[in-house]
């Protein structure tokens, strides 16, 4: 009869609990948002490939909290197949889903003067094909259970092809673009789908990498993501600027922006 | 064999719109589909939850994530004996259908709800009881024998005579043993569709739980209608119902009110809101002021009467509205009821109306009965009363409520009372522990290893309380 110690807490009507799955989450952004959700009550899956990491945020995340809030799940977001039993397994654990977060991404810049197809298609596995595994069941779910929200953690980078990083940008602009389409399918069936977009957050992502500016904190980035989840916005820059001055560099033309090195 | 995938999940609700759980829902039409579904649950490692009509107020017939065999599909009602009044039938059956086939013959069900939508599988996993359980008892002492299919693949048949043990365990088992597959019922002999109902008003909650003492051995059926928002020298006001049956040849022309459609609810009120509406204008109404003046209202109309009305009207109250439960609006209701003995009861809850008084937590219903003990497992009933509380759900209130209930649980475990699975949703695993006993738990899980090794048969509740 009894199971596992992990088992999360029952929801009850007076104690409703939200559930989450955070895919991509054991560190940067996605290890920010998971410490706000649970801190706003949502009980979490967080899936990683870094068991270790993932281990010790669920720790550090319970031990706070005095009761399990979040379930760690070691998984490589390329290893497509297992998605459809992990998801299944998640929802029993759980008991339910409301709430599904995108977050697992790579830069992985070739060099300036260098290709690496190599590099290019593990950007697009990790970055787009992952969240796609995904998001095909996630959407088919909420669309039958007619509820429930999704987050895609795309970037600021997906909005121009630049000189340092073609596939990351391209990866994020097709995640970008599946989640308006996402959102357009979805949206009748009362299922809620936000874009996240990203500028520098201070991660290893942006580790040694030179002439960042408005750098955040992950917190910072995790609280508007939180926000926009619970104003059920469409989509989000993080932090806010981004939106004005990324409005600039969309309608920088072609002969000047392939001049610039950034 | 089938693969069971998210997109195929149904979202099921409580009754009361107070939870939501996503499930793989089948409804099998005979056992050989229920076996089909545990072996595909095996495959999968997921549970399985038994559901009827969904009644309950709490997670009883929720499972989130899990497989829910939805058992509506198996509806037959098998034999049925009109000189003797025993009826066999499937667990889909409702007592709707129980009461509407046997009425016409001058025969009633022994026990019932106060919704006729309930199935007599979900009568017999929770063990409901009605307005007569101090001289009826539960619904499963009427159960002359079941057949169950249990998750081993073994078929078994229980009656009191036979594998009574398992019988006890079973009926009231939360339907975590196993499956009803049909069941052997005996009906009451009645002689009028009619029954002798009598109101009066009582002043307080002390005489109101004096009347139902005094009240019960004289009468088939008593209830009270507690005024739970009065407070000072009328707490616990209320009103009371008594009913009996007709005696042979008090009824003029019984083969007239034994007809099904004598049995009507009213189905207007004020003969100009249809029913189905009725919900919208219940709504404005479901707030402290709200309730106030409509209890108020209630107890200084109150006058004593005396009146002949159909069972079903008498019966099934919370038909009269259809999803009345809409009108507590978008998080819904729950419900706490809480059984305790005749000798502590009245302080116990004085202390808990006064308490919901203070805190601005009133119930908006309260109902209480008289009860008694009997040899069922995992039982709630004891020598004693009952007193139902519903409350409406908001966002505001939630914390408040969550608090206030457990310390209500606190004083109904310290005045020896016992809780209903049916009913609370918040009840923790240290109070069912508390009331129920380590001894009656340790038999129940020896009974659930015996039927269920593979612990296949699980539930929100039975993991809320239980895991």
């Amino acid at each position: 009869m009894s199971e596992s110690d992990s088992r999360v807490p029952a929801a009850t009507p007076l104690r409703p609990r939200r559930r989450a799955i955070l895919v991509g989450a054991s560190s940067g952004i996605g290890a920010a948002l998971a410490r706000r959700l649970a801190h706003e009550g949502y009980t979490l899956a967080l899936l990683a490939r870094r068991g270790e990491l993932l281990q010790e945020l669920c720790e550090e995340i319970n031990f706070d909290h005095g009761e399990t809030r979040a379930i760690p799940y070691v998984h490589d977001v390329t290893e497509y197949e297992a998605v459809p039993d992990l998801l299944r397994r998640i929802v029993v654990d759980l008991g339910g889903l409301d709430l599904f977060v995108y977050n697992a991404g790579v830069a992985l810049a070739p060099g300036l003067k260098k290709f690496d197809f190599e590099k290019d298609r593990r950007t697009m596995e990790i970055n787009l094909m992952g969240a796609l595994a995904w998001l095909n069941p996630i959407s088919a779910m909420f669309q039958g259970l007619k509820a429930g929200q999704i987050v895609g953690v795309s970037s600021v980078a997906g909005e121009r092809g630049r000189v340092g990083n073609p596939s990351y940008n391209a990866s994020k602009a097709a995640l970008t673009c599946y989640l308006e389409g996402l959102r357009n399918r979805l949206t009748r069936y009362g299922v809620h789908v936000l874009t996240v977009k990203p500028g520098f957050v201070d991660t290893d992502m942006i580790k040694g990498a030179k002439k960042t500016f408005w750098v955040v904190p992950a917190e910072q980035a995790a609280g508007d993501i939180w926000n926009a989840i619970r104003k059920r916005k469409q989509e989000i820059y993080t932090p806010a600027r981004w939106r004005w001055l990324m409005l600039i560099v969309r309608n920088i033309p072609s002969f000047v922006f392939r001049r610039l090195i950034f | 064999m089938t693969t069971l995938s998210v997109d195929q999940f149904a979202s099921l609700e409580n009754f009361g719109h107070s939870l939501r759980a996503p499930s793989y829902l089948f409804r099998p039409g005979d056992a050989e589909q229920i076996s089909q579904v545990f072996e595909l649950a095996k495959q999968h490692a997921l549970t399985i939850n038994l559901r009827g009509a969904g009644r309950s107020y709490n997670d009883a017939a929720l499972n989130g994530g899990g497989i829910v065999l939805d058992l509506t599909g198996m509806n037959r009602i098998l034999d049925w004996n009109p000189e003797t009044g025993i009826l066999r039938a499937e667990p889909g059956v409702t007592l709707q259908q129980v009461w509407q086939h046997v009425l016409p013959d001058g025969w009633w069900p022994p026990v019932v709800s106060g919704t006729m939508f309930t199935t007599l599988g979900g009568c017999l996993g929770m063990n409901i009881h009605g307005k007569n359980n101090f001289k009826m008892g539960m619904f499963g002492e009427h159960v002359l024998e079941f057949t169950a299919l249990l998750p081993t693949g073994e078929v078994v048949t229980c009656s009191p005579q036979k594998d009574d043990d398992l019988f006890h365990a079973m009926i009231g088992g939360l339907g975590m043993l196993g499956v009803f597959t049909s069941v052997t019922l005996e009906m009451k002999r009645i002689y009028s569709g009619q029954l002798d109902v009598r109101a009066w008003n009582v002043p307080d909650l002390a005489t109101g739980l004096e009347a139902l003492l005094g009240g019960a051995p004289k009468n088939d059926y008593i209830v009270g209608w507690v005024d739970t928002i009065a407070g000072g020298k009328g707490l616990g006001r209320g009103q009371l119902h008594s009913a009996n049956y007709l005696p042979a040849g008090a009824d003029p022309d019984p083969s007239r009110t034994l007809q099904v459609a004598y049995q009507t609810l009213p189905s207007t009120f004020f003969g100009l809101v249809p029913k189905s509406s009725l919900h919208y204008f219940m709504s404005p109404f479901l707030n402290n002021p709200g309730v106030w003046a409509v209890n108020t209202a209630k107890y200084v109309l109150g006058r004593t009467r005396a009146y002949r009305q159909p069972h079903a009207a008498f019966h099934f109250l919370l038909d009269y509205i259809p999803d009345w439960e809409l009108a507590y609006g978008r998080d819904g209701l729950i419900q706490h009821q809480s059984f305790l003995p005749k000798e502590t009861a009245l302080d116990a809850w004085t202390e808990m109306l006064k308490l919901s008084q203070r805190r601005g937590l009133p119930s908006y219903l309260g109902v209480t009965k008289r009860h008694r003990p009997d040899k069922f497992l995992l039982t709630h009933a004891v020598d004693g009363f009952s007193l139902a509380m519903d409350f409406k759900v908001t966002r505001g209130n939630r914390a408040g409520l969550s608090e206030m209930l457990e310390e209500f649980d606190q004083i109904v475990l310290e005045a020896g009372g016992r809780f209903y699975f049916a009913k609370n949703s918040e009840t923790a695993p240290e109070t069912a522990r508390r009331f129920l006993g380590e001894e009656t738990i340790a038999r129940f899980r020896e009974f659930k290893k015996r039927c269920d090794p593979e612990n296949l048969l699980g539930s929100d509740l039975y993991r809320r309380v239980f895991g």
